[in-house]
């Protein structure tokens, strides 16, 4: 659908993040999907949640902590009010992805990896969302858009900006 | 009875607007009062024919693309009254690039509704299970090992040899593991199955779990694919419901039981131990082999650890002989790929055929060269860590062996095209820089060795000592690729030697006179 859609995440509450961690953490292996919730719930990782997750599981705080720096999508702070992807993998660099990132980089007025200063837009690279028959592609709150040109890259900055 | 119109959910085809498509039929045939059932299936995988929005008629399905919203109204009319349009394509079946594949794998993709088991079923879906469970472990592992299939995640090892390892492992407990963690850019494949035809993995999974006795399997499923996830949670939940999943599957005494676990964004957790490493919920650092996964896997028991499309051609096995798949190939690579044409190409999308047909008439007669119209100057074949290959390569069948003896892979079957506006002086730095940015820094080769060829070839870019830069490259490039503990970094010098072999005028020196001038 193309109606806006904003993402709406809790702000961090310690007992809020302790049932979600007593949740998985029975899974085998639980560490990640650990993680990935209370990212989902919260719009990141808080460092306070850190030591909560190492005991819930008994492990080092060290190992949590590695775990939670290694991997792309973990954040360690909320990110803009929405957050465009770009992908920049080859098959989007070839189909003409350098030029529109440079755009949408010239258009926010921040590189890739960064937030706009007003909080709106976080612009990131991704290293492939498997659209590549339809590049360059982009995902724009969890919303993907296919062979991209300037005027559609111009219309995803605004409405991410809005 | 009402017009039964099919419009993919393919995340593809909804990046290009399919579900406005969805919505605007439903809209057009509600003012024209005409009842419509709106099936939303997998993609047929012709890409630039996205949204491809095909009906029921007594001729088989007909279908229509690109359709865009404002064409919506007059393709329901042409529907309706089986008359003439412009984007009307004819019948699926016979469309000549859908015609000319061999679909063993896709059979089924874009075809049925990927959440429905009993659509599944109609389709000749579990037939290869049933037939597994009256066969019993020995007897499979002989029609896996008949039928040459190969891993299909690029590596090449036979499925059937992997699966008799941890068959005669003895283990109190055992794991199936799916890599679905399809990385490459330029591959789509295994999205695409988990998307439009995710029983077909759940029976791939679930027989390779009776064969080796294996009472649970993990999918890992990368967080970039949010509908691939959602399609592989719906699909396991209609199994369980359906008997499929759980305690005596489809009647038999046997039980086994699946759930998908997402990625986190690291690439190298596509690298089979890593991804193991990852499940566990540890940083996704490779392993050292041996133990190889079989003998010590998951949780340190004998896992079975394949790539989505090896276990997605094993219900075909299964259901149809060994042979049957087996009659297709060439030399040892036996059957079909799923190859994917990416990238600057007109005519982009999922091509299944039997190994051996040519490079160039992927590219050229396929995928009709280029979209931009230049002409087609590289293709980087197998993804990040695959050869770049100039036209001059374009005779090298597709096969493993074949692309092996030129120093290429064909990796997971991804191919992206390239025209006479690449620099490859900027794809090789990329190289680098991603196996820089993706290593899991377990191995000094490609911890260091990547952050230093970036340099180098940074150095070569701006014209600083260029031919003993380049002499560098090429030494630092062998100890990546005899050095390193797993592809990533050992793999990273075939893109990056390529274009230095096949593409050397882009790193020629400056002439002195242009340097004057600039």
């Amino acid at each position: 659908m193309t109606a806006v859609y904003e993402p709406s995440y809790e702000p961090w509450n310690e007992t809020r993040g302790a049932e979600i961690i007593a949740e998985h953490a029975k899974q085998e292996g639980a560490t990640l999907v650990i993680l990935h919730a209370l990212q989902e719930a919260f719009g990141y990782v808080p460092e306070a949640a850190i030591p909560m997750v190492a005991q819930a599981l008994n492990l080092s705080r060290a190992e949590v902590h590695g775990v939670f720096t290694f991997y792309h999508d973990f954040r360690h702070k909320p990110a803009g009010r929405h957050v465009l992807k770009l992908c920049r993998a080859e098959a989007c660099q070839a189909a003409g992805g350098d030029a529109l990132a440079a755009r949408a980089e010239a258009r926010l007025g921040v590189s890739l990896g960064n937030t706009t200063a007003d909080d709106r837009v976080t612009l990131e690279p991704i290293y492939c969302l498997g659209l590549c028959a339809t590049a360059p592609s982009a995902m724009l709150d969890g919303r993907l858009v296919g062979r991209l040109d300037e005027k559609r890259i111009d219309a995803l900055v605004a409405e991410a900006q809005r | 009875m009402s017009m039964r119109i099919f419009i993919s959910r393919d995340a593809a085809a909804v990046a290009v607007g399919a579900d406005d498509i969805a919505v605007a039929f439903e809209q057009v045939a509600a003012k024209r009062g005409l009842p419509v059932e709106i099936v939303r299936t997998g993609s047929r995988g012709l890409y630039w024919l996205e949204p491809m929005v095909e009906v029921a008629t007594l001729k088989g399905r007909v279908a229509y693309g690109p359709v865009s919203s404002e064409d919506v109204a007059s393709v329901f009319d042409s529907m309706a009254s089986n008359g003439p349009h412009m984007l009307r394509l004819g019948v699926v079946d016979e469309i000549p690039w859908l015609k000319r594949q061999t679909r063993l794998t896709f059979a089924r993709c874009g075809v049925i509704d990927p959440r429905s088991l009993e659509d599944y079923r109609a389709h000749g879906g579990y037939k290869g299970l049933e037939r597994a469970l009256s066969l019993g472990s020995d007897a499979i592992l002989n029609e896996v090992t008949a039928s040459g299939l190969r891993g299909r995640g690029g590596a090449g090892f036979p499925t059937g040899i992997k699966w008799k390892t941890v068959a005669q492992a003895s283990a109190n407990r055992k794991f199936i593991v799916c890599n679905a963690d399809e990385g490459d850019s330029g591959t789509f494949a295994d999205r695409m199955i988990m998307e439009g035809d995710p029983f077909l993995v759940i029976e791939g999974m679930t027989t390779a779990g009776i064969t080796v006795g294996a009472t649970k399997g993990y999918i890992y499923i990368r967080s970039e694919y949010p509908h691939a996830v959602a399609a592989m949670n719906a699909a396991i939940a209609a199994a369980r419901r359906g008997g499929y999943l759980g305690d005596k599957i489809g009647g038999s005494t046997t039980s086994f039981d699946m759930e998908v676990r997402v990625g986190a964004g690291a690439y190298v957790c596509g690298e089979e131990t890593s991804l193991l490493e990852s499940l566990e919920g540890r940083r996704g650092l490779v392993r050292a082999k041996p133990p190889l996964p079989a003998h010590h896997g998951l949780f340190g028991k004998p896992t079975v650890i394949n790539n989505v499309l090896s276990f997605a051609a094993i219900p075909f096995i299964l259901a149809e002989g060994a042979k049957a798949y087996a009659d297709f190939g060439m030399g040892r690579s036996r059957g079909t790929m799923p190859i994917q044409l990416a990238g600057n190409i007109r005519q982009g999308g999922l091509f299944e055929t039997a190994f051996g047909v040519t490079l160039g008439e992927l590219v050229d007669d396929i995928g009709g060269g280029t979209f931009t119209g230049r002409p087609v100057r590289a293709v980087q074949v197998g993804g990040p860590l695959g050869a770049y290959f100039p036209r001059a390569l374009f005779d090298t069948p597709f096969d493993y062996e074949a692309f092996a003896a030129r120093d290429g892979l064909i990796g997971h079957g991804g191919i992206v095209v390239f025209d006479d506006s690449v620099d490859m002086r900027k794809q090789a730095r990329f190289a680098m820089e991603f196996c820089a940015v993706e290593s899991c820094g377990k191995c000094t080769p490609c911890r260091i060795g990547s952050t230093r060829g970036v340099e180098t070839i940074e150095k070569i870019i701006r014209g600083e000592r260029v031919t003993e830069n380049l002499a560098l490259v090429e030494d630092l490039c062998n100890t990546m690729k005899f050095g390193s503990l797993c592809a990533l970094g050992g793999f990273t010098p075939y893109p990056v030697l390529s274009a230095l072999k096949h593409f050397r005028e882009d790193f020629a020196p400056v002439p002195t006179t242009l340097q004057a001038a600039e």
